[in-house]
């Protein structure tokens, strides 16, 4: 699915784009995969280049993750903006960033219902205590 | 079979601030664009930079100050991080998934969830810990390159 209709689906409001990174352009991004976390260390273990990430975390290191997990755009959930300095971030890694005002589970029940996949989860490497 | 000879590329090092949320990252996303311009595999880069990068948030999270020492040879990627910091206790414990030390304000970042050194374990080929108390930790990081033709 296009970037630009899972903006409808979920009424984001744009938090950045300068120039390079124009809403036309990132629009057309396919997004098959999300991921949808508050914890980066879950991003981290399960990621997926190309996926979209929705979280409620709006801290710089959301978007230092984002960019080594090769997402290709964050849609911040429960109507939180970022700070000054995580938007320059996004602006300078060239990340789109949106917010909508729907909780996680709305989000990504919407998405779900629309054909929209979560990213598989890597299973625990076997030695941890449960 | 092993190539004669596995030639240096490229050598950096770059350093690392324990505390220091603001730039921690860097390093890797460095190392990233690094390997994009060599013209690295997207995929083995992902799992290149996953690996620094929980390396190098380790150091930031636990860590007084650290080293990331970055070389691409021709047939591997070699990533070696040292820190000074109050090392790590039990070893075998900090590599089982789930178990952390960390603060609830490095939890609140989305970090500390013990998932780092069992993740960095398992996007490498060759992984190297080693630590003393009240001193440091070592880390040693490889992952093998494809021949590229």
């Amino acid at each position: 699915m296009r970037l630009k209709e899972i903006v409808k689906f979920l009424n984001c409001q744009q938090c950045s784009w300068d120039a390079a990174v124009d809403p036309d352009r990132y629009g057309d991004i396919d997004i098959e995969f999300v991921h949808a976390s508050d914890l980066m260390s879950d991003v981290l273990r399960s990621a997926r280049r190309g996926a979209l990430l929705l979280t409620g975390q709006t801290n710089n290191q959301t978007i230092r993750t984002a960019k080594i997990a090769g997402i290709s755009a964050i849609i911040f959930v429960r109507g939180k903006t970022p700070a000054a300095s995580t938007f320059e971030l996004a602006q300078q890694y060239q990340i789109p960033i949106l917010a909508s005002e729907l909780s996680m589970f709305d989000a990504c029940g919407i998405l779900y219902a629309n054909g929209i996949k979560g990213v598989p989860c890597k299973k625990p490497t076997g030695n941890s205590e449960s | 079979m092993k190539k004669m000879s596995d030639k240096v590329i490229f050598k950096e090092r770059f350093k690392i601030k324990g505390g220091d949320f603001i730039n921690g990252g860097d390093a890797s996303i460095r190392i990233g664009d690094i390997l994009k311009e060599v013209g690295i595999d997207p995929d083995i880069i992902l799992r290149i930079t996953i690996a620094a990068y929980e390396a190098e948030m380790n150091v930031v999270i636990y860590a007084h100050r650290g080293t990331m020492d970055f070389c691409i040879t021709t047939d591997k990627v070699l990533i070696k991080v040292e820190d000074e910091g109050c090392g790590i206790e039990d070893i075998e414990l900090a590599m089982k998934e789930g178990y952390s030390t960390a603060s609830e304000e490095i939890r609140e970042m989305g970090f500390g969830a013990g998932m780092g050194l069992p993740n960095i374990k398992d996007n490498a080929d060759v992984f190297h810990i080693s630590s003393q108390i009240g001193k440091g930790t070592e880390l040693d990081i490889h992952v093998d390159l494809p021949d590229k033709k």
